[in-house]
């Protein structure tokens, strides 16, 4: 699938503190502060879902340890190349 | 996701959760939009990359960055105003192997710890400091710092900056760049993107200089502070790009090994032999002796009883005994009759702390001592007390309690003044943690007058008798009316 985003943002609504800074630092402008509030009572940053490159620029720019993950697209070949060694953990595990 | 791999998240340097409070425990304290988190993220981050998080000791300042030790899964110190640079000097000396970094701000570091950064960098102790300034103090509600800007308004300066009456704003690093001493000395911002990547890359490389044994570094980061500054997060981050880092330029101040004249060649001596005085104690040829046993100890009573000198009496005894000892007074400004106590450890172990809360032996010289410490007495452990009775009600139901009149013993004996060694007899004979001709021998060295070395003998045997005779007959007591 070409139109899949390279990258994937996670926010973790409950550490985020709404300073919108990585709004500001993102790129492709794919993040923003959601309309409603959070538990702590501020707008916590969201991802659109769409146009993320992975770059980590979000993640440089919060204050946060561990408010954002930063995901990126495993290539096709490498994906492949993963799942026969996913298999064979799998077979000594229930060996 | 699916399909996806984490690239970047949040390190293991850090904690799970944050235990500061109850609630929100996977938050830090910092405002919104602080520099410190991302500092914290970076230092985090270089620690896993060079796989240095279980031998780091973090020496947290005060200012807002206090709490750091919540949030680091690493050695954690909290220091004085300042100190960060002397108290990393010290864990550094006394434990080469680890990674000392000294986290501090602009109020801490470029004020009250002037004397502190500038001689820990003239020595070039390899330890890190991470620098930030945001140019103004931060949690005690925005006063003027040695760093704030010329017109730059603050509680403090509330119509702005005067060179002419508070001076220019400190450059710490071009300070201590005129030192010879200093390995790396680099500033950086955190005002975008590329400035927090350089920040990286100086906080990991002053890591790795430590970790090579390269000597003192300091990175400076130039922070934004929007709650003082009253700014919008964003605004403030590019209020550090447009205003802070023109006060304070950017760059690497000092990248090179310093090169030392050599120093002149210590002598290798003894202790003894550089106090030119003979090796007196005795030599022990099994490093355990099965006579010597651990022991906690508080030692109470008022000034001029001999509390502490008992205490480095047992603690000398340990000593010749190849044991582990520590021995920590505590007493006010009087030299006589105010309260005294001290507490010894004698181990056969490392002493973790010197402090002792929980005793395994109380000795209460006084009646106030008595009621004062007794109850931090561990659970079976021993109170000796001085006196022929128990005070009316008192009850210590989890020791045992045992009198020895040490003071009037030593009445008799013709000096009160060995009241102390009475006791520790007394001490001796019950807990048989140490030898009791080990006693004689340490007091043989300190007393060097040979009347009073006669009575502290006699002193010694008083105690020992009393414990192995009188005990017997009812003096000690216990709170269900039976002796032992």
């Amino acid at each position: 699938m070409s139109s899949q985003p390279r990258g994937y943002v996670i926010i973790d609504p409950e550490e985020c503190k709404g300073c919108g800074l990585c709004v500001d630092s993102c790129p492709p402008d794919c993040l923003v502060l959601a309309p409603g509030l959070s538990k702590y009572g501020v707008h916590p940053a969201q991802y659109t879902g769409e146009d993320c490159t992975g770059c980590g620029a979000c993640f440089y720019c919060c204050p946060e340890p561990g408010a954002i993950t930063v995901e990126r697209l495993i290539p096709a070949k490498a994906a492949t190349a993963a799942i026969p060694k996913t298999q064979e953990v799998t077979r000594e595990a229930t060996l | 996701m699916n399909g996806y791999e984490v690239i970047h998240e949040k390190s293991p340097a850090f904690y799970d959760r944050y235990l500061r409070k109850d609630e929100l425990q996977q938050q830090t304290h910092y405002c919104p939009g602080c520099g410190h988190g991302i500092v914290h993220k970076l230092i985090a981050e270089a620690l896993t990359d060079l796989g240095l998080q279980d031998r780091t000791i973090l020496v947290s300042p005060v200012g807002c960055s206090v709490f750091a030790y919540y949030y680091f899964d690493v050695g954690n110190v909290q220091v004085a105003h300042g100190r960060a640079p002397a108290a990393a000097t010290a864990l550094k000396r006394s434990r080469p192997e680890s990674i000392v970094i000294s986290y501090q701000g602009d109020g801490d570091l470029a004020a009250i710890g002037t004397a502190e950064i500038v001689h820990a960098a003239n020595r070039g102790e390899n330890i890190c400091v991470f620098f930030v300034n945001n140019s103004v103090y931060g949690m005690t509600g925005g006063q003027m710092a040695p760093t704030s800007l010329i017109g730059e308004v603050t509680t403090t300066s509330p119509w702005g900056r005067r060179a002419s009456n508070e001076g220019l704003p400190l450059h710490v690093c071009e300070l201590l760049a005129a030192l010879e001493t200093p390995t790396y000395i680099e500033r950086v911002a955190l005002n975008d993107m590329k400035n927090i990547m350089k920040a990286k890359r100086a906080v990991k490389k002053a890591l790795q200089i430590q970790k090579d044994g390269g000597g003192f570094s300091l990175v400076e980061i130039l922070s934004p502070c929007p709650t003082i500054m009253k700014m919008d997060p964003v605004v403030a981050r590019n209020w550090v790009g447009e205003t802070l880092v023109k006060a304070f330029p950017l760059g690497v101040f000092r990248d090179r090994r310093p090169e030392l004249p050599p120093g002149p060649k210590i002598p290798v001596k003894t202790v003894a032999e550089a106090l030119e005085v003979e090796e007196s104690a005795p030599e022990i040829a099994s490093p355990r002796r099965h006579h010597t046993r651990d022991l906690t100890l508080k030692i109470a009573g008022f000034g001029g009883q001999g509390i502490l000198l008992m205490g480095q009496l047992l603690a000398e005894m340990a000593l010749r005994e190849q044991m582990e000892v520590s021995w920590l007074p505590s007493y006010g400004p009087e030299m006589r009759s105010g309260s005294a106590h001290c507490h010894v450890s004698l181990s056969h172990e490392r002493i973790g702390s010197p402090l002792i809360t929980q005793p395994e032996v109380l000795i209460a010289m006084n009646e106030l001592s008595l009621h004062k410490f007794a109850a931090s007495v561990v659970s079976g452990g021993l109170i000796l007390y001085n006196h022929t009775e128990l005070p009316v009600g008192f009850s210590a139901p989890q020791a045992r309690v045992v009198c020895v009149p040490a003071s009037e013993i030593a009445d008799r004996l013709g000096s009160a003044k060995v009241a102390n060694v009475v006791m520790l007899a007394a001490l001796l004979e019950e807990t048989e943690c140490l030898p009791a001709e080990s006693a004689i021998s340490v007091l043989e060295t300190v007393v060097k007058n040979p009347r009073l070395l006669e009575l502290n003998r006699q002193a010694m045997k008083a105690g020992r008798d009393y414990v192995d005779t009188e005990i017997e007959v009812g003096a000690v007591s216990q709170p269900d009316g039976y002796s032992y």
